[in-house]
């Protein structure tokens, strides 16, 4: 009991220290400290855009949500539903109703070409044709400029991450549809959803535009329940005049924002780990000259009967200390220079632009410091074995 | 000879820390390279892009659908001197997550007009010949497994065939490699007459765009109004611009890849310097006695400066040119996303930067210790 408590003091003492002793290698250690934060800035910010894309999709859905396309279609774009398919569709069970009948949207979708704000070239914005019940079922819409369209009119409402991103789509402008000028009326938020990133119009007009007739792309079903899905489905696939897939809006996000997501995590993390191994020989050259800088000061400590245990972990915890310190500044670099850092990308599913915010969540802040931890416990191991491992006589002997 | 014997022994005598400052260095260069491949796999093509073809597609989107009609009427603009018409088909290969780019065109415009798509002469005759044939891109055919001979059947999920069934089956009668560097190997072409003839009657006629060869790059703006002139007030009007402009417009809808990772790179390229910066500082501040003896023994300050200078430059271009290398063995033994990436090389140009960053990087670390070696005294070096 007593040799422990003695071994934990030396541990304390030595730790102590060296730690009070950190201003004289201010130089090194500044060097490890900035590598670390520098890799745990990068790694942060390019998950964060990761974060941000799935939590754009997550926010487009809602549990009791089921979207239906035609059975094959992948994407909006490749459905097509006719006027009695829409009309089958909202018959069927399970679907949630209000004073207005059930709560579905039968929708169009198709893509105009708009300049992007940031580079001046032409981005593929979603243009959405949508029917009355569109509101009561996309998650959280709201109108925050302006007002909603008229139906039956050329008007249109433009989701803000549009607005944002791309030009002449303030309340005032408008936008050339089928050779004819459609003004912009007022802009929505989705709740961060994908549909910010739309342009929203009544659908019967876009219909008109496009000679689509009476025919639809997808419908959009609120259900009375999440666990309604079930019989909502076992109807539609049942029912010999209806060709559709329903599916439930989680699965069909998740599903559509799974490329990106796996490709910029993946891309991401390499780029971290290859950074973390640089910064580890960094650390490692930290400690090293650290050990090195008191190499007489350990070996007086050994002489004076401190045991090997407590210096190995004494260089071991400024080490964790360094890097612990170098990863909180990374990850606070990139929490204020890129959280909630609007911007827009091409999402391959649906061949058109969504507009996101960089999501540096506590998760993703949490995972960088034990990043940095890591880097910094491998960076003082072996200088820490080596300092164990110093010859008394010798390292006394020096100079 | 005697200053490259003397940095030898100088870098050697902390052996460690000097193989550890290699080391970071190293790892700066390996990200370079290997950011520099992703960098051109998003921005495919634009490097590659032939001067002497336009793309043409309808002004409201590229999802819309041209009439099949304006091939003639743009082969009679001035300067046109073929349109190839191309339609994005959008199927899939037995499973949804294998999608990749199928496109039906004519095939003796398509060879015409592609010269970097390498067939050999009895299978572009094949492909002539057969009129459910399709030639697929060597990357794309090695990661499925096909050899010409192989039936393909490919899921539709826009162009389901006119008798209502989603699949349709090739004979995959060639298999094209890249003539240069940059080419995209992972796309499919098959016969625009054989989807003609099978897609649903409300597609039939229309291509999705044209890619257009022009006898005259420097002219490529002037025939692009020229086109668009042709087509203006009429149902379907169009907008023509170089392939390469096209693609960097279609690479910018991705998002600016070119800024985030000239950032990474950035931040790398700060951290390394700092850390050979400080080691090469360190090097000089435990050598000022010896340095001093130099001086007395007759070495110059600019010999002294040079020899600061030389040890930093052997230490980055040692450590830089592995870096290098290995970025380059890494990204030639495949891409990270298993075949998502059209292309994923280091661009010789990008590899020339890196040789001048290893230059830059080393006179930056070594700089300032070596001005200061420079400027050392003898008489106050040698009384510390």
């Amino acid at each position: 009991m007593a040799g422990s408590f003695n071994w934990l003091s030396q541990v304390a003492s030595i730790t102590l220290f060296s730690v009070r002793t950190l201003p004289q290698r201010v130089g090194s250690s500044l060097t490890a400290v900035l590598g670390v934060a520098g890799v745990v800035a990068v790694m942060v910010a390019v998950l964060s855009i990761a974060h941000g894309v799935l939590r754009a999709m997550e926010s487009s859905s809602a549990p009791e949500n089921v979207i239906v396309l035609r059975s094959g279609a992948t994407a909006e774009m490749m459905s097509g539903l006719s006027g009695d398919d829409v009309r089958h569709i909202s018959e069927a069970p399970g679907i949630a109703r209000n004073e207005d009948g059930a709560i579905t949207s039968a929708e169009l979708f198709v893509i105009i070409d708009l300049k992007k704000k940031t580079t001046g070239t032409d981005a593929n914005v979603p243009l959405r044709g949508v029917t009355k019940a569109a509101t009561a079922v996309h998650q959280d819409f709201r109108i925050v400029e302006g007002r909603m369209f008229e139906r039956g009119l050329n008007e249109v409402v433009v989701g803000i991450g549009a607005n944002f991103e791309f030009a002449g789509l303030d309340v005032g402008d408008s936008i050339e549809v089928a050779r004819e000028q459609w003004p912009v009326v007022g802009i929505f938020e989705a709740g961060g959803g994908v549909s910010e990133a739309e342009i929203w119009v009544d659908a019967p007009v876009l219909q008109t535009a496009y000679r689509r007739g009476n025919s639809y792309q997808s419908v959009y079903a609120k259900l009375e329940s999440p666990g309604a899905f079930q019989e909502f489905k076992d109807a539609l696939t049942a029912d010999p005049r209806l060709n559709v897939r329903p599916q439930r809006e989680e699965e069909y996000y998740a599903q559509q924002s799974e490329t990106l997501y796996m490709l910029i995590t993946g891309l991401g993390t390499l780029i971290a780990v290859i950074m973390g191994v640089g910064a580890v020989f960094s650390a490692l050259n930290t400690m090293y000259t650290a050990v090195a800088a008191r190499s007489r000061e350990i070996a007086t400590l050994r002489a004076l009967g401190f045991h090997a245990g407590p210096v190995v972990i004494s260089v071991l915890v400024e080490s964790l200390l360094l890097a612990v310190v170098g990863g909180a500044i990374g990850a606070a670099v990139a929490w204020v220079a890129f959280d909630g850092f609007r911007a827009a990308t091409l999402n391959f599913a649906s061949f058109s632009q969504m507009t996101f915010a960089f999501d540096v969540s506590l998760p993703l802040l949490v995972q960088g410091v034990v990043f940095a931890l890591v880097i910094g416990f491998f960076g003082g191991l072996f200088p820490a074995v080596r300092a164990a491992r110093l010859s008394v006589s010798e390292a006394l002997r020096e100079q | 000879m005697k200053y490259l014997v003397l940095v030898l022994v100088n870098l050697k005598r902390h052996k460690l820390r000097t193989v550890l400052t290699m080391l970071s260095i190293l790892v700066a260069f390996l990200l370079f390279g290997y950011l520099s491949a992703i960098r051109t796999a998003f921005t495919a093509g634009i490097d590659v892009a032939d001067l002497d073809r336009l793309i043409v597609r309808h002004k409201v989107s590229l999802i819309q659908l041209l009439p099949e009609s304006y091939e003639a009427r743009m082969e009679q603009v001035d300067g046109v001197e073929q349109a190839l018409g191309q339609t994005w088909f959008g199927g899939y290969y037995q499973e949804q997550r294998n999608t990749f780019a199928q496109m039906p065109v004519k095939p003796d415009e398509f060879l015409d007009i592609y010269p970097e798509y390498v067939l050999p002469e009895a299978q572009s005759e094949a492909w002539l010949a057969t009129r459910t044939g399709a030639i697929a891109g060597r990357q794309i055919a090695e990661r499925y497994g096909w050899k010409v001979g192989d039936k393909v059947p490919i899921t539709a999920t826009i162009w389901t065939k006119s008798d209502g069934s989603t699949v349709w089956d090739f004979d995959l009668v060639g298999i094209y490699d890249a003539g240069e560097k940059g080419t995209d190997t992972t796309q499919f072409f098959f016969r625009y007459d054989y989807f003609d003839e099978s897609r649903p009657d409300w597609g039939r006629g229309l291509v999705g765009w044209y890619t257009v060869r022009i006898d005259d790059p420097e002219r490529a703006a002037e025939i692009s109004a020229a086109i668009d002139a042709e087509f203006a007030n009429s149902a379907a009007e169009t907008k023509a611009e170089p392939e390469g402009a096209f693609l960097q417009g279609f690479a910018n809808q991705i998002g600016d890849i070119g800024f985030i990772i000239t950032s990474i790179v950035g931040m790398v390229f700060f951290t390394i310097l700092l850390v050979a910066g400080n080691t090469m500082a360190y090097a000089v501040r435990e050598r000022t006695n010896e340095l001093a003896v130099l001086k007395a023994l007759g070495f110059t300050d600019t010999g002294v400066l040079g020899l600061v200078l030389g040890e930093a430059l052997l230490l980055t271009a040692v450590g830089g040119g592995l870096g290098l290398l290995l970025g380059w063995l890494m990204v030639s033994a495949g891409d990270p996303t298993n075949g998502f990436l059209p292309v994923f090389f280091i661009p010789g140009r990008d590899m020339v930067i890196g040789v001048i960053l290893i230059v830059v990087t080393a006179f930056v670390a070594g700089i300032l210790p070596a001005l200061q070696a420079q400027r050392l005294r003898i008489a106050d070096a040698l009384r510390r």
